[in-house]
């Protein structure tokens, strides 16, 4: 009864919140979050305004899908950029992933939340993906400015969530926290959910650094010297900004072959997202300061 | 640095395949983190990737595979789980959800929280220790929390040379225990470290002839969810434009089915269900755990916190109740605190009123108390500032179950069940309740009174007294009604209808009525009370209490021509002796505070005339 759940809990954000937004990322999780809104709310319309955070950086067919999710679903989208990031030309190729992340990710965050005055922000986090969330809540308080205090969690016996905000906190709310990866890829084939190309094998241009497929998406990723983009069939499992996400050599061109690939790979969803990496414990840090 | 081979493929769990909740706990160093890091990896779970990143933090000793789980840096500082991790995976068999609850004591509310959830219970032992109190706890609070399966995993059996003898010591204490709890245990001896009869058998116990541990979770059965009477909790009220009005909520008992009659609770409006909307289509019924929406037949008064039930077996709305508490929060309890109640979909003011006990979990025996503090589990009177649908956490847990939260800082302070639901609307209630917070009705401040309804049999009393009563009540009052005749089923059984034994049926009636408006009520007495000397006493009896006397005046040829109960009839025949207007005298006040004509004015009329007296005499606010 993941969907019973998960629309349970949507329903349960728009009841208790003044203003929750859903956090839409674009990648598959959000996808099957926006199928779910669509559900819950039915026949009314989803009663929240859908938000995503645009680092620029984000591959191009993902903006493309984006767009056209949110014409035909009648979307009432906010894209939102941290515009003095942009200005000060952050990118992840010259500033490192960590500074870039934190400038056009974290705080970008946090600046749409609080111009948009919400008290909740729906995510499509789920608790198989890192071991820090394993351990995180379904409705997740956060202090003001945003903050993380992984000690500070309210315990949901029975699923019961103590929602009161006092000025100033906000709530996370993760209504796919008890699916898995093969949950979602399940959902996506049962209900037929249209998701991002770039989950499907193709021909892509690519170079390869260190262990890591990295798809050349624009010309705004500098090549290494002797460095040539070759065509290679390569796919997405996760999705993030194109250069800190990593493809797979796949031939999973349908949603039947990458439920198949799924099931015998031994990689971790996560290990295609440079970011996370940089110390084990980095999304629990990160999430500390606001990340989602 | 060796990395486990995959010894059982990991397979592709089928749809809708069944799924079993199972709470991993045990004292700390037991070895728990150590199992579950153990139990994924030889069931070939793990990712390699994940693999890799272990090992190289593993030290000298060998693979860590506790390192697997231990998700937060304090708790890899301090080598300890704190918080409740979930862990997600499937064999062949059905997919799992593993709640891993911390083994130190300082987080029994951490494990309590994890149980709630869960069928079933893993509980370690260490081999060379034994049974600990911490064992002990952890048993009570998995079977308070509704568990009765425990798989009793008694883990360092490689350090305790496999020995048979150990293990059935353990066992058999541990049996013992768990009789006194009702629990059924399966017993299973384990060497997490070495992964012996984790996924695969032991070779070095072959005096053990059960199952490994992750093929005896496979056949274990679900608790299943309460399948009784129907319960929708409504969630939020669905109305997208003007011809629909649907309610959303998750089933929480029993069956929904078109064409059911339904009753809205509190209040218990009757309504027919039309129409049950989902995204894929309407259907024609849905069960627990579905989430629908329902389209009724009328327009009731309902919306979150609204429970439809089904009319034949409906559940309680009380304001009273006796729940056990796990305190969870490092402020210990107070009584008489104003707190708020998360039940099902409702959240209402309440406060503790008593703490009836504590219970020892190790000892298993209820001490009284005057304090619960952080990890303590005791019994406690709750009473709400308005009635809430409830059940006995052992009947429907979800409505069964509640969180209290403190009104200030927003901590979550206890975990409650429903023991007893108590409906007290009649003898609990306190003035000032609440009074300076904006989200309780100003209508409920009252000051309490008695209203003393007097007049002939079929003068209409009783009618008078039951729309007032509803009246107020709506308005969010507290009345209750003392009824003459209902009186001498039970308190006044054994008065007759002589002088001196109407007088005492007066007087008791004026002690009972001034005991309830003590208590904060407005308490509407209707009793024909024929002889102005019983009258005046009762105004004496009063007290402080404000007192008022209202004359319903209705002609004695009217009040027989009625004669709802046949008494005139009766009393004319000879068979009733003493009857007040036939064979006994009913003097008239002669100045009552009001007087309203029963020959003219309709029922709803007289009301309206004595709650416009008791706006006038500043009792309530408005109704």
């Amino acid at each position: 009864m993941l969907e019973a759940e998960a629309i349970h809990i949507l329903r349960e954000t728009e009841a208790v919140f003044r203003r929750p937004v859903l956090l839409y990322s674009i990648g598959k999780d959000s996808s099957v979050l926006l199928h779910l809104a669509r559900k819950a709310f039915y026949p009314g319309p989803i009663p929240f305004k859908v938000v995503h955070v645009d680092t620029t950086w984000k591959f191009r067919e993902m903006i493309a899908f984006r767009d056209e999710q949110a014409r035909a679903l009648g979307l009432d989208l906010v894209v939102h950029t941290n515009e003095e990031g942009l200005a000060a030309g952050l990118s992840p190729v010259t500033h490192g992933a960590g500074l870039y992340t934190h400038a056009m990710k974290t705080v970008a965050l946090r600046q749409v939340l609080d111009r948009l005055g919400a008290d909740a922000a729906i995510g499509g986090a789920r608790r198989d993906e890192e071991k820090s969330r394993a351990k995180e809540r379904i409705f997740s308080v956060r202090a003001p400015g945003h903050r993380w205090d992984p000690k500070m969690q309210r315990p949901e016996p029975w699923g019961l969530a103590n929602t009161q905000l006092v000025e100033g906190e906000t709530m996370r709310v993760f209504p796919l926290s008890n699916w898995t990866e093969h949950d979602v890829w399940a959902y996506i084939r049962a209900e037929a959910i249209p998701v991002v190309p770039l989950y499907f094998a193709r021909e892509r241009p690519v170079v390869r650094r260190g262990d890591n497929l990295i798809m050349v998406d624009d010309d705004r990723l500098p090549l290494e010297p002797g460095e040539v983009p070759q065509m290679m069939r390569v796919r997405f499992r996760t999705l993030g900004c194109y250069p800190l996400t990593a493809a797979i050599r796949s031939d999973a061109e349908t949603l039947d072959a990458v439920i198949a690939e799924l099931h015998g790979t031994r990689r971790s969803e996560r290990a295609g997202r440079l970011i996370d990496g940089e110390r084990s414990e980095s999304i629990e840090a990160k999430k500390m300061e606001g990340y989602f | 640095m060796r990395i486990a081979e995959p010894s059982v493929a990991a397979v592709p769990p089928v749809e809708k395949q069944d799924l079993l909740k199972v709470l991993a706990c045990g004292a700390v160093d037991d070895g728990k983190s150590t199992l579950l890091g153990r139990l994924m990896a030889d069931a070939g779970l793990v990712p390699e990737d994940q693999m890799e990143a272990v090992a190289a933090a593993s030290g000298e000793g060998g693979f860590d595979y506790a390192l697997l789980l231990d998700g937060l840096s304090a708790e890899r500082e301090q080598g300890i789980t704190i918080d409740v991790a979930y862990r997600y995976f499937a064999t062949a068999r059905r997919s799992f959800i593993v709640v891993d609850a911390p083994g130190h004591e300082q987080f029994t509310r951490n494990m309590a929280t994890g149980a709630s959830a869960c069928d079933v219970a893993v509980l370690l032992v260490d081999g060379r220790k034994g049974l600990l109190p911490q064992t002990r706890r952890h048993a009570a609070i998995a079977t308070l929390m509704g568990i009765r399966d425990i798989v009793l995993a008694v883990n360092k059996m490689d350090l305790v040379g496999h020995d048979e003898q150990v293990f059935r010591a353990i066992v058999d204490a541990f049996r013992s225990h768990a009789n006194s709890l009702g629990l059924v245990v399966h017993p299973i001896p384990v060497s997490a470290a070495l992964g012996e009869n984790v996924v695969h058998p032991a070779a070095a116990m072959p005096w053990y002839a059960g199952p490994p541990l992750l093929s005896l979770l496979e056949t274990l059965a679900p608790v299943r969810p309460s399948c009784g009477s129907l319960r929708f909790p409504v969630q939020r009220v669905c109305r997208p434009n003007l011809d629909f009005r649907g309610y959303q909520g998750t089933v929480a008992g029993g069956r929904v089915r078109r064409g059911d009659t339904v009753v809205a609770l509190p209040g218990g409006q009757p309504s027919r269900i039309t129409r049950i909307v989902t995204f894929d289509g309407d259907l024609e019924e849905a069960g627990v755990g579905e989430a629908v929406t329902l389209v009724l037949d009328r327009e009731i008064e309902a919306g979150r916190g609204t429970v439809f039930a089904c009319p034949e077996n409906p559940p309680a709305a009380v304001d009273h109740l006796v729940a056990r508490l796990v305190w969870l929060s490092d402020m210990p309890l107070a009584t008489g605190r104003e707190l708020l109640m998360r039940l099902g979909n409702d959240l209402v003011p309440c406060r503790i009123t008593a703490l009836r006990n504590r219970l020892d979990i190790v000892r298993l025996v209820e001490d009284p108390a005057t304090m619960l503090e952080t990890n303590d589990i005791g019994t406690a009177s709750i009473a709400t500032a308005r009635p809430v649908v409830v059940e006995r956490y052992d009947d429907n847990r979800s409505l069964g179950s509640f969180l209290l939260i403190d009104r200030l800082t927003n901590q979550t302070l206890a975990a409650g069940m429903v023991m007893e639901a108590v409906n007290a609307a009649a003898n609990v209630y306190w003035q000032n309740f609440d009074t300076e917070t904006a989200d309780r009705p100003t209508a409920r401040r009252q000051k309490p009174a008695i209203l003393w309804l007097t007049g002939p049999s079929g003068a209409g009393k009783s009618t008078v007294a039951n729309a007032l009563e509803r009246r107020l009540t709506a308005a969010g009052c507290h009345a209750y009604v003392l009824d003459g005749d209902n009186v001498r089923h039970g308190l006044n059984r054994d008065l007759g209808f002589s002088p001196p034994e109407r007088a005492e049926n007066v007087r008791r009636l004026a002690e009972v009525a001034h005991i309830l408006a003590d208590a904060g009520l407005i308490a509407i007495v209707a009793a024909i009370a024929p002889y102005a000397r019983d009258r005046a006493n009762a105004r004496a009896l009063a007290r402080d209490v404000p007192f008022y006397e209202i004359f319903v005046d209705t002609p004695l040829d009217v009040c027989a021509a009625r004669d709802p109960k046949g008494l005139y009839r009766r009393a004319r025949q000879g068979l009733v002796e003493n009857f007040t207007g036939v064979g006994s005298p009913y003097e008239p006040p002669e100045a009552p505070d009001l007087r309203l004509d029963g020959s003219s004015e309709t029922p709803e009329q007289e009301a309206d005339r004595i709650l416009a007296l008791l706006v006038t005499k500043g009792h309530i606010l408005a109704a």
